[in-house]
């Protein structure tokens, strides 16, 4: 049986969030996530706690993990210091890392991450620009969004940004040496190793649910992951 | 109490904030919705107040959004970060002022880490070596431009041509804040205020000229979630935070919402819309929605900046009802005008929220 109370121990962020927990449910009730799913911070520490594999191996498999907004509002109210919010980062890093994430609905979605911000940050410099917000991915923009990018050149340079421009300024072209020195980081610390396994694991899915995956985001698997909800996550059932 | 006593507690809840010399980092998701706030930050820092702000175009995303949806290891934001910093070294500052209340949260983190873990830092530093042949120093202070507006509230309130009032009546205007998770609640003594007293926002209302209200929400997260939002599945998520808020503050009657994170201002615009499109309801008066805000926003508008240079038709609740009611003087011809004057048609009607024009 793998290790797993022993890996999260290694994660600092684990050591950090979690000492002692005294189940009182403080996090539970400030929790916006568990308001809205089925969702108790209380019951995840207090698996984490017990140390027993099999419960441990059970929520890297599961969607509970993933329901979490890292709002980290349980920091500020834990009487006793504790972050679940670090202990749920530190539980996705492992369910990542093992593989299990490919098992659950929620923890699936972690190539349509991949591949939207985690190849954007790579391709742009930036986490997010008004070109990955496409109107058709995001309809809740609405249309004056629409517009905005309908009319993106004229309208940002009207606000004063440097739009894919040389030189410092808002949604500047990022030069070609930052983001080579941004892919060595990666390739150093790990980033790289984590989107190819995210990657690897998530054709291994593809292929068992008998769903094509191709590059990109035009492929039925990347399309059911990024879509598909089965409504069996919420608090109103 | 004693008024000893309280100053002693409020004394707590402060920050040291630079009078001078920022090196300004910007933020993906504010210059992606908001590019004209960062300007407005920009022009108020060096016009406004005199001050030297620097930037440099080799700095990139700190990962945060990435990293709190967990597809980029600790390890790695923490060596982007050291690159940040690293880059303001070189450039011979130590006033680090990140555009976004995520990278804000995330470099409190790291900075944290590093000082309870000296050996994580020196192993980060290795990293950064490798990758790059580059060195850093800390920074000595880590501020976020909210926290430097609040600094100098009060000037820009002397130099402000436009208050928070209702022109007609004379009465301040109503003002609900939302705080930014990232900014109060990892580390709460790293912001104005702490989680419990947040006032970075506050104070900003109160100098220039309005009414700040005490909601009962006024602390919930706005929905972002990162990956609840990211994924267009789990959207639902985002929108009932969203929703939560609006509930609460609705029966205050509040004329804006001025908020302090990036992404906040715009799920908390766009989700009126979308409540709006999917219930037929809306928070403010007449099928108005409530017009949400930057802070760099508001402060450019009560100096008496185009609210088009702004980038307030960019909003999808209409501001105008609003500029009207402060008496602001604008020309509403010019809200659809490109770069050069040109027209450049108007954004489609939506159903049930209110149009200026």
């Amino acid at each position: 049986m793998t290790q797993y109370f022993k890996t999260l121990q290694e994660d600092i962020r684990f050591r950090e969030g979690l000492s002692a927990c005294i189940n009182c449910g403080t996090c539970t009730a400030i929790c916006a996530a568990a308001e809205f799913y089925q969702y108790d911070p209380r019951q995840i520490v207090d698996i984490v706690q017990s140390r027993n594999e099999l419960e441990i191996e059970e929520l890297l498999k599961s969607d509970t993990i993933w329901y979490c907004g890292e709002c980290m509002s349980c920091k500020t109210r834990c009487p006793r210091g504790n972050t679940p919010g670090l202990v749920i980062m530190a539980l996705r890093t492992l369910s990542q890392d093992s593989g299990l994430f490919i098992e659950s609905e929620k923890g699936r979605q972690q190539l349509a991450i991949k591949r939207t911000i985690g190849e954007w940050i790579l391709k742009t410099g930036y986490c997010v620009s008004p070109e990955l917000i496409n109107p058709e991915m995001h309809p809740e923009q609405g249309p004056v969004w629409k517009w905005e990018i309908d009319n993106i050149r004229t309208l940002m340079k009207k606000m004063g940004a440097n739009y894919q421009g040389d030189g410092p300024g808002a949604l500047r072209k990022i030069p070609e040496e930052a983001l080579s020195e941004l892919k060595s980081i990666f390739d150093i610390t790990g980033a790289t190793q984590r989107f190819e396994k995210i990657e690897n694991d998530s054709s291994k899915k593809a292929e068992e649910m008998g769903l094509k995956l191709t590059d990109g985001l035009d492929n039925p698997y990347m399309q059911y992951i990024y879509k598909h909800n089965s409504q069996n996550h919420h608090n109103n059932q | 109490m004693l008024e000893e006593g309280k100053k002693r507690i409020w004394a707590e809840y402060q920050k040291a904030v630079p009078d001078n010399n920022y090196y300004f980092v910007r933020s993906c998701i504010r210059q992606t919705f908001f590019p004209g706030s960062e300007q407005a930050f920009i022009r108020i820092i060096r016009n406004e107040l005199g001050k030297d702000i620097y930037e440099t175009p080799y700095h990139t995303t700190c990962t945060g959004i990435g990293y709190h949806s967990d597809i980029i290891p600790f390890e790695t934001t923490m060596t982007v970060v050291a690159r940040q910093f690293a880059l303001m070294t070189e450039a011979g500052y130590s006033n680090y002022i990140p555009s976004c209340i995520t990278s804000f949260g995330l470099y409190t983190e790291v900075l944290e880490t590093w000082h309870h873990f000296p050996e994580i830092e020196a192993h980060i530093r290795e990293n950064l070596w490798k990758a790059t042949k580059r060195e850093f120093k800390i920074p000595d202070n880590l501020s976020h431009p909210s926290d430097i507006f609040y600094h100098f509230r009060k000037n820009i309130a002397e130099k402000a041509k436009y208050s928070l009032v209702d022109i007609e009546s004379g009465q301040p205007l109503n003002v609900v804040e939302h705080i930014g998770c990232h900014y109060s609640k990892m580390f709460p003594g790293k912001g104005i205020g702490g989680a419990e007293y947040p006032c970075v926002l506050i104070g900003m209302i109160e100098a220039w000229g309005g009414n700040a209200i005490d909601y009962p929400e006024r602390r919930h997260c706005c929905g972002f979630g990162f990956r609840q939002y990211i994924v267009q599945s789990n959207r639902g998520y985002s929108v009932s935070c969203s929703r939560k808020k609006f509930e609460s503050m609705k029966p205050y009657q509040p004329d804006l919402i001025l908020t302090n994170c990036p992404g906040c201002p715009m799920f908390l615009d766009r989700w009126q819309y979308v409540i709006s499109e999917i219930e037929g309801k809306t928070y403010g008066k007449n099928n108005q929605g409530i017009p949400v805000f930057t802070y760099e926003e508001l402060a450019g508008l009560i100096l008496g900046y185009d609210p088009w240079e702004l980038g307030l038709q960019l909003h999808q609740i209409d501001c105008e009802p609003l500029l009207k009611k402060m008496g602001i003087k604008y020309n509403p011809s010019e809200k659809y005008l490109g770069y050069n004057r040109e027209y450049i048609g108007k954004p489609e009607i939506t159903k049930n929220l209110f149009h200026c024009c």
